[in-house]
C-alpha cells in the first residue's frame, strides 16, 4: 500500500528504502526486543501512533553503532501517540500526547 | 580534560570511573596519533563550554517580534537559525510552539540529546535518570516540580528525541512585554523556558 509522503522537513541524499508512511497515518511500533543499540526507546514498543511529521532519510543507528554505514537509509518520522494509551494509569488530560522520532524499519501499518 | 582524577578543588581524590578512563584512553590514544591534538581538545571543550542559552534566547525573542522568522523558525528550525546568522553545524531543528491550548516540554529517554548548539551544555538534571524516566509518564507532576502549574485546560505534548531531530520550545510571549527592544525579550527567556519545564517571567524586568 504506497503512499505518498509529505516533503520531508530535512531532505538529505543518503541512498533510501522507499518512503511508506504520510502524515496522519495511524501506524504501530513494532514490539520486538533485539539486542544492540537501539533508538526506539522500550516503553514505546507495542503501541499505535499517528505520523506527526515526516523528517527526511537518515542512515540506520543500529547498524552506524556496528561501525557499518547505516544504508541504504530509512525514512525517520515523529510519531504522536496518546499518553492515555501509553500508560494506562495515566493522571493528565486524555488529550495529552507524547512524540517520539522512530524509524520506518520499527513501524507497522494499521488498518484503520 | 578536566581535572578528573586528580585532587579536585577540595583537594580530594577520586578514583576514575570507568568512562572515565574510556575518555582519558581514547583520547590519549588519537593524540598519540597524531589524529587530534590536544590543543584541539582543548579548544572544542572551551567552546562548548562557553556555549550558553544566550543563542537561544535570542531566536525566541526574534520569533515573538517577526511573524515572517517564526513561520520559518517553525517551517524549518535549522534554516531560519542560519538565516538568523547562527552557524548551528548538525543541528536539525524542530521548534515546537507553545500557545494557549498547548505546552510543550523537551526530554531524551535515551540519553541526552540537546540542542547545544543553541542552549549549550545540558544542566545535570534533564541528564539523570529521574527526569528521563518521569518526565514521560508523569509530566504534570514534574512541571509542578518546578514550579509550573499547567492550566487543566492546557494540553500538554512531551517530546521524546530518540534519533536525529533536536526540539527548542517557543514560549508564549508573555503579556505587559509590548513595546520591549529584542534584546529586552530575550533577557527573560531562560535555559529552562526553551526545555519547556518554566515560562518567561516579567517580574523580575520592569
Amino acid at each position: 500500500m504506497p503512499q505518498v509522503a509529505a516533503r520531508p522537513q530535512y531532505p538529505t541524499d543518503h541512498p533510501s528504502v522507499p518512503v511508506r508512511f504520510a502524515a496522519g497515518d495511524r501506524v504501530r511500533v513494532r514490539k520486538t526486543f533485539p539486542l544492540g543499540h537501539i533508538r526506539t526507546p522500550f516503553y514505546i514498543r507495542g503501541h499505535s501512533g499517528v505520523i506527526e511529521r515526516y523528517c527526511g532519510n537518515f542512515p540506520v543507528p543500529e547498524e552506524l553503532a556496528q561501525m557499518r554505514s547505516g544504508l541504504p537509509a530509512q525514512p525517520l518520522y515523529r510519531v504522536r501517540f496518546l499518553q492515555r494509551e501509553v500508560w494506562p494509569d495515566y493522571a493528565g488530560r486524555a488529550d495529552d500526547v507524547i512524540e517520539i522520532e522512530i524509524f520506518q524499519h520499527w513501524l507497522e501499518a494499521v488498518k484503520t | 580534560m578536566s581535572e578528573r582524577g586528580k585532587p579536585n578543588e577540595l583537594g580530594e581524590y577520586r578514583p576514575l570511573s570507568y568512562f572515565q578512563l574510556m575518555e582519558v584512553s581514547l583520547r590519549e590514544l588519537l593524540v598519540e596519533k597524531g589524529i587530534v591534538s590536544d590543543a584541539e581538545v582543548q579548544a572544542t571543550l572551551e567552546d562548548m563550554r562557553a556555549r550558553g542559552p544566550d543563542a537561544g534566547a535570542r531566536v525566541v525573542a526574534r520569533a515573538w517580534v517577526d511573524a515572517d522568522f517564526k513561520a520559518r523558525l517553525l517551517e524549518n528550525g535549522t534554516r531560519a537559525c542560519e538565516a538568523f546568522g547562527l552557524d548551528v553545524p548538525a543541528l536539525r531543528l524542530v521548534v515546537v510552539e507553545n500557545t494557549p491550548q498547548v505546552h510543550n516540554v523537551i526530554v531524551c529517554t535515551l540519553c541526552s540529546c540537546y540542542p547545544r548548539m543553541l542552549l549549550g551544555l545540558p544542566p545535570d538534571w534533564y541528564k539523570s535518570r529521574h527526569y528521563r524516566s518521569r518526565v514521560v509518564r508523569e509530566p504534570r507532576t514534574v512541571l509542578q516540580e518546578f514550579g509550573l502549574r499547567l492550566p487543566e485546560a492546557v494540553q500538554l505534548r512531551v517530546h521524546d528525541s530518540t534519533a536525529d531531530m533536536r526540539y527548542l520550545v517557543l514560549p508564549m510571549r508573555p503579556a505587559g512585554t509590548a513595546g520591549w527592544s529584542e534584546a529586552q525579550l530575550a533577557s527573560i527567556v531562560t535555559r529552562d523556558c526553551m526545555i519547556g519545564v518554566a515560562v518567561p517571567d516579567t517580574s523580575g524586568s520592569e
